[in-house]
């Protein structure tokens, strides 16, 4: 049932992009790349219990890498964007495994505080790295790939990022109900317990770390394509919160909640700063009272309806 | 380079800690009361140097600018703490991410007050001199700063070894449940740390605002800095936050002056170092 209508509202989405007018396209699409990486930080927060506030960092490592290859090397806008996409998701895995042997082994607040320093670590590589990344000015790209199909246009664009996170979406549900998505649940409720039951904890956290990089790497490559340039702000600390606080808006442990926080976040930001200067209030209003009063976030909201129903009847 | 570019480097390095102090020892408080990472810190920081603006502009006096802003941000953090973080309950992850959202609405707050100018904060003219010792030019205000921490830290950890309250807010750190099982007010307690917190993270915007400034963006740029300098000390330690005030100041300092390109690398990179090694911390409790 729920399969169903997730599935129906992507294809509503395919549908109605070619009607909308060019500025709420990229919105869409930027929703939907930071979707990726909400759904990755949602697989650690919701499904492993484990807050990670350096998120940005996996972000950073595909978006510079394609950056790089393109501005400095011309490499990735034919065919071979297909291995941009490979080597974005590898590096930002890769990246994840550094990183996870320093934060897996912590948990809670500290699992929170020393993956936003690490996620800082690489803010200061982009930002002074000169030589490599441009430092504060950052890299501008050369332009959107093609090969027969021109992703310059904005739809293009909008189709592959959209099969991107319908692939990332499926991807992630299918680990989630595997037997190995189970375990790591189990490790978020009693982690001592599954230990006593003979599981591999760290590694089994390790692993979802890992992967949460690759689909970091992912939205990084995307990222840097849709915006065309890539900046040490797109690294920065406000970004993992941002992407943390998408999930938690949206609801913890259900993988499109992430994707709902990040479309709700990306159009307050986007189209209510065009129309009012107090934008931010509200985001950070809405925040406050997304933790004061809905604690599963916007998908938590049905259950609770329906509970406060079903207990008028008694 | 000579001895003078070395000692030059750690005094710098050493006063930029002693600012570092300011931050991180509030921070380092409410975390060991209250296994809060509390993430509106940077924002306590830059209001309280905008709020030390303020009252400059309209009495002209540097003097006072220190403890009314101080006093002012901990008021704000006494209410955060009793009308949003303290109805929550024991829940660390949800207390954290309210701070987030209070950062947030605390940027946009001071953007709109104080607007998006680069500013800075004049010390008294008696603080600008410079004193030259064996060749060596001393800035007057920088040995100011590094007596400043040294004096608030001894007075923090007289004030937690020798006084009753200082009891208290151990017995608190330590075991929460015990200590409000014999009688000890540890929501007081909390709410008096969370206000003490927010007036030393004043205090160092007010005194870092000569140098660092008072600009939007600072908020979240010293934040993950009094973060690194928690986590090598040790998280709720206090002499493990003037130990990692110390070490990144200097590490801080001779990165910059070092390896330009890796600065910011070089300032998180011994934390990561000592994670792998010791994961609470040089002074952190298992």
């Amino acid at each position: 049932m729920k399969i169903v209508l997730v599935v129906a509202a992507l294809i509503a989405l395919g549908a109605i992009a070619p009607f909308v007018n060019s500025y709420i396209l990229i919105l869409l699409t930027q929703a939907l790349v930071l979707g990726i990486i909400a759904m990755s930080v949602d697989l650690l927060l919701g499904y492993t219990g484990l807050p990670s506030l350096g998120q940005a960092a996996y972000l950073g490592v595909g978006a510079y890498l394609t950056a790089i290859l393109a501005s400095t090397h011309g490499f990735g806008l034919e065919w071979g964007f297909w291995l941009v996409v490979v080597l974005g998701i590898l590096a930002g895995a890769a990246t994840a495994a550094l990183f996870g042997l320093f934060a897996v082994r912590a948990s809670g607040v500290y699992f929170l505080m020393i993956t936003l320093a690490l996620g800082m670590c690489m803010w200061g590589l982009a930002y002074r790295w000169n030589s490599l990344t441009g430092g504060d000015n950052g890299m501008n790209m050369p332009g959107r790939p093609s090969f027969g199909i021109d992703l310059a246009d904005d739809l293009n664009y909008f189709y592959l990022v959209l099969g991107f996170f319908a692939a990332s979406l499926a991807a992630l549900y299918v680990l989630v109900r595997s037997p190995f998505g189970r375990s790591l649940v189990g490790i978020r409720e009693r982690e001592l317990r599954m230990r006593i039951l003979g599981y591999n904890t760290w590694l089994h956290k390790y692993i979802a770390f890992v992967i949460a990089g690759a689909f970091g790497g992912l939205a990084g490559v995307l990222w840097a394509h849709l915006t065309g340039i890539v900046s040490p702000g797109d690294v920065i600390l406000t970004t993992s919160v941002d992407v943390l606080l998408m999930v938690v808006l949206g609801g913890p442990g259900t993988l499109v909640g992430g994707a709902i926080g990040a479309g709700v976040v990306v159009f307050l930001r986007e189209y209510l700063a065009t129309i009012v200067q107090w934008w931010q209030y509200v985001l950070g209003a809405v925040y406050v009272l997304t933790i004061l009063y809905l604690p599963g976030g916007l998908m938590g909201i049905p259950e609770r309806v329906r509970r406060r129903s079903s207990s008028k009847i008694h | 380079m000579d001895a003078n570019f070395w000692l030059i480097q750690i005094f710098n390095g050493v006063s930029y800690g002693a600012l570092l102090f300011l931050l991180a020892s509030g921070l380092t408080l409410i975390f060991g009361v209250m296994r809060i990472v509390n993430l509106s810190h940077g924002a306590y920081f830059l209001l309280g140097g905008y709020v030390a603006l303020s009252v400059i502009w309209t009495t002209g006096s540097w003097l006072l600018a220190l403890p009314v802003a101080a006093l002012a941000i901990a008021l704000v953090g006494l209410a955060m703490e009793r009308v949003f973080l303290r109805p929550l309950g024991f829940d660390p992850l949800r207390q954290v991410l309210l701070t987030v959202g209070f950062a947030f609405l605390f940027q946009q707050a001071a953007l709109d007050i104080w607007g998006g100018d680069n500013l800075i904060i004049d010390p008294p003219a008696a603080l600008t001199a410079s004193w030259v010792v064996g060749g060596l030019y001393l800035p007057v205000y920088r040995v100011f700063m590094i007596a400043l921490a040294v004096a608030i830290g001894l007075a923090l950890w007289l004030a937690m070894e020798r006084t009753r309250i200082g009891a208290m807010v151990r017995a608190a750190v330590d075991d929460a449940e015990m200590a409000r099982g014999v009688g000890i007010d540890t929501s007081k307690v909390s709410m008096f740390i969370f206000a003490l917190g927010a007036f030393l993270a004043a205090l160092g915007g007010v005194v870092g605002g000569a140098f660092l400034g008072v600009y939007p963006g600072l908020d979240f740029e010293v934040l993950p800095i009094a973060f690194a300098v928690v986590i090598i000390g040790g998280m709720g330690s206090l002499a493990g936050a003037a130990v990692g005030s110390l070490l990144v100041g200097l590490a801080d300092n001779f990165g910059k002056a070092l390896f330009p390109e890796l600065a910011y690398f070089s300032l998180y990179a011994p934390m990561v170092l000592i994670l792998a090694i010791k994961p609470t911390g040089l002074l952190g409790r298992e």
